[in-house]
């Protein structure tokens, strides 16, 4: 028989039972249409966490130094004072792929400004640092490598402090703050960055040039942390990899010796943040693939009653010179349609749905390509596993018999 | 004159040719234990232009005969050639191609397909055969319902049909692959007399054009319609004779009364 023919044959058949049809359908419908909304709300809670992420800055790695341990009592991590400016000089000149660098040092510091007073950390980095985050200045300038080397005493200041120390929406540049009794001079305002992945309030940060926190503050010659930018996401392992290879150098380890500086990136930090929201969208994808396996299990069961109550049919169409093979296409197209049908129709109610969820629950949502096809392909492979039993069995029957089946 | 001579001569030669030839057919069925003999050695020949009845009692083995010869079963022994082709060693598929090409079924319960229209219904064998166009299909259809004089009918459903109309139409539909015979199994079993008369008209019609027929009947009133009778009884022949001179169902309907239906006046 011919491809047309057979489509003409199936459409036939399946408006002969409409309500039968569509009640098949609606098992495919369902499960095509929830594989799409949960796959949808998977995505977009994973991006959403992803955008997160990469307020961290571009192509972030953060090199630490190993725990100190003094007289094997282990100290926590990041408290080796092993590792200097000298390492990250080493790094500028010795790590093409890496675009910024900056030394880091964090302390913590009371600062004062009138009657007003506010306790944040202070950090002291290189201007490039800015870079590295993607932080903006909003009012006023940046500090340069002159202010660094020369230890002035300037610092540049988040909303959130700005609103502690002078209230909403003043511009503090060029006024004076003491922190820590010493008193620096605003130069800049940092443009709001909002929270990070972790909750943490990122305006909440007073940035002073490196050697003015790390001598001035902090009287000590180590730095604590380095943040590095790689020149593009590909390149996050090369720049890893570059590092390793220097600090290691530098600290007279061999190549098969524990380093003793951890370094992580941007890609690993993601990868922590979004396993979770990965998980659930398995979990959910996998609850509404078995809601499509069900509807499959439908199609069989009647597409079964069908056979059966078509026996006199089929037994008329091999009358007049059906092969088994025309007899098992047609009720394999049948249960195709049901499903692809089904598959079509679930995948637009998938998207609708998936639409309101954004809008009334305002959950972020993100309908994929891949998630439609995937749907597209489930949904016709159910069709075929699952009418492929009662269409052979159509196939199988015997002219005489199916003639005189009552 | 010469020429003339030539065009019977052919004629005649294709009236002779046997297009049914059986010889020493037997099938036995295998019903558990016991073997069941249907068939115990047929042999026969059935010529082109042939109008034939089948004649004998239910279990003489005239369905498995009409079985065999329609190709819906293979015999267990002997030898069946349809149109000059073997057919006791083929296979299920060619079996379905040579149904498809060579054979019409008319059945008693018509079995037509139902909500499918009269012409859908007709157009159903030419759906098997990947040779035919949609438009050769439908123009095929058309002619075969006009011959039983349903042209009018073609969009109906079989339930809007009376009995007689449903077995037209299976009728078209056996005419309408240019079969070289059409087996009708008690094809006026569920009708009634007038019906019956109409049904068998046509049949004689359209054996008056040269298709060959052949009825299953175990009604000697419908048989005395045919040419010739061959009678079965416990898996054999047991008689076949020819009829000197068929009635005439046309004739006979038209010298029946006609019935007044006073609930329509």
């Amino acid at each position: 028989m011919k491809i047309k023919n057979l489509l003409i044959a199936a459409i036939r058949s399946l408006k002969k039972n409409k309500m039968r049809t569509f009640l098949t359908m609606l098992g495919i419908i369902i499960g095509v249409a929830s594989v799409i909304a949960m796959l949808a709300i998977g995505q977009g809670s994973k991006q959403s966490i992803q955008a997160q992420i990469s307020t961290l800055g571009t192509n972030i790695l953060i090199i630490y130094p190993q725990a100190s341990s003094s007289g094997g009592v282990r100290m926590e991590a990041g408290s080796s004072q092993k590792m200097t400016l000298e390492d990250v000089n080493a790094i500028t000149e010795r790590c093409p792929s890496v675009e910024y660098i900056t030394p880091q040092v964090r302390s913590s510091g009371q600062l004062v400004n009138g009657n007003m007073n506010w306790r944040t950390s202070v950090y002291g980095v290189y201007p490039d640092y800015f870079e590295i985050r993607n932080l903006k200045i909003m009012s006023g300038n940046l500090f340069t490598m002159t202010d660094d080397r020369s230890s002035t005493k300037v610092c540049i200041i988040g909303q959130t402090v700005i609103t502690n120390l002078f209230g909403d929406y003043a511009d503090p540049v060029g006024n004076y703050i003491r922190i820590n009794k010493i008193p620096f001079k605003i130069i800049g305002t940092i443009e709001k960055k909002g929270q990070n992945a972790f909750g943490q309030d990122q305006d909440d940060v007073v940035i002073a040039p490196f050697s003015t926190v790390q001598k001035r503050m902090m009287a000590i010659t180590h730095i604590q942390s380095m943040l590095v930018s790689a020149r593009s996401e590909a390149l996050i392992p090369a720049a890893s990899q570059e590092i390793t290879d220097v600090l290691k150098a530098k600290h007279n380890l061999g190549p098969s010796e524990e380093p003793d500086f951890t370094i992580r990136t941007q890609t690993d930090i993601a990868e922590a943040a979004t396993a979770t929201s990965g998980i659930l969208t398995v979990l959910l994808a996998t609850i509404a693939s078995i809601s499509l396996l069900v509807g499959g299990i439908g199609i069989m069961n009647i597409m079964l009653v069908s056979v059966t109550e078509r026996t006199r049919e089929i037994g008329i169409r091999m009358s007049v010179g059906a092969r088994g093979r025309d007899v098992l296409l047609q009720f394999l197209i049948e249960a195709l349609m049901i499903s692809l049908l089904g598959g079509f129709i679930g995948i637009s109610l998938g998207v609708i749905v998936s639409q309101l969820i954004a809008n009334i629950l305002s959950w972020p949502v993100n309908i994929t390509v891949q998630s439609i096809l995937m749907s597209f392909v489930f949904a016709s492979a159910i069709g075929i596993f699952f009418g492929w039993y009662p269409a052979r069995k159509a196939a199988r029957l015997n002219p005489i018999d199916a003639l005189r089946y009552e | 004159m010469h020429r003339k001579c030539k065009e019977v001569a052919g004629e005649e030669d294709k009236m002779s040719k046997a297009i049914i030839s059986v010889i020493d057919l037997v099938k036995i069925y295998q019903m558990g234990e016991v073997e069941v003999h249907a068939l115990r050695g047929i042999s026969a020949d059935i010529m082109n232009g042939d109008f034939l009845a089948i004649m004998g009692k239910s279990g003489s083995g005239k369905s498995t005969f009409m079985n065999m010869i329609g190709c819906l079963d293979v015999p267990t022994r002997g030898q069946y050639l349809l149109d000059e082709v073997d057919v006791s060693s083929l296979s299920k598929d060619q079996l379905a191609n040579l149904r498809n090409n060579k054979i019409g079924f008319v059945f008693q319960s018509f079995n037509l397909l139902s909500r499918t229209t009269a012409l859908e219904n007709v157009e159903l064998p030419l759906m098997y055969n990947r040779k035919i166009s949609s438009k050769e299909m439908r123009d095929r259809s058309l002619n075969a319902l006009d011959a039983v004089g349903l042209a009018d009918r073609a969009h109906h459903f079989p339930n809007q049909l009376s009995g007689g109309e449903q077995q037209r139409v299976a009728i078209a539909r056996s005419l309408v692959n240019d079969p070289v015979v059409i087996l009708a199994d008690e094809p006026t079993g569920n009708l009634d007399t007038r019906t019956s008369l109409e049904v068998m008209g046509i049949f004689q019609k359209l054996n008056q054009k040269g298709i060959t027929i052949v009825i299953v009947t175990h009604d000697a009133d419908v048989a005395a319609f045919t040419k010739r009778h061959i009678t079965f009884r416990d898996g054999r022949i047991i008689r076949a004779i020819e009829v000197n001179k068929p009635r005439n169902a046309m004739e006979e309907l038209a010298a029946m009364p006609v019935m007044v239906e006073e609930d329509d006046a």
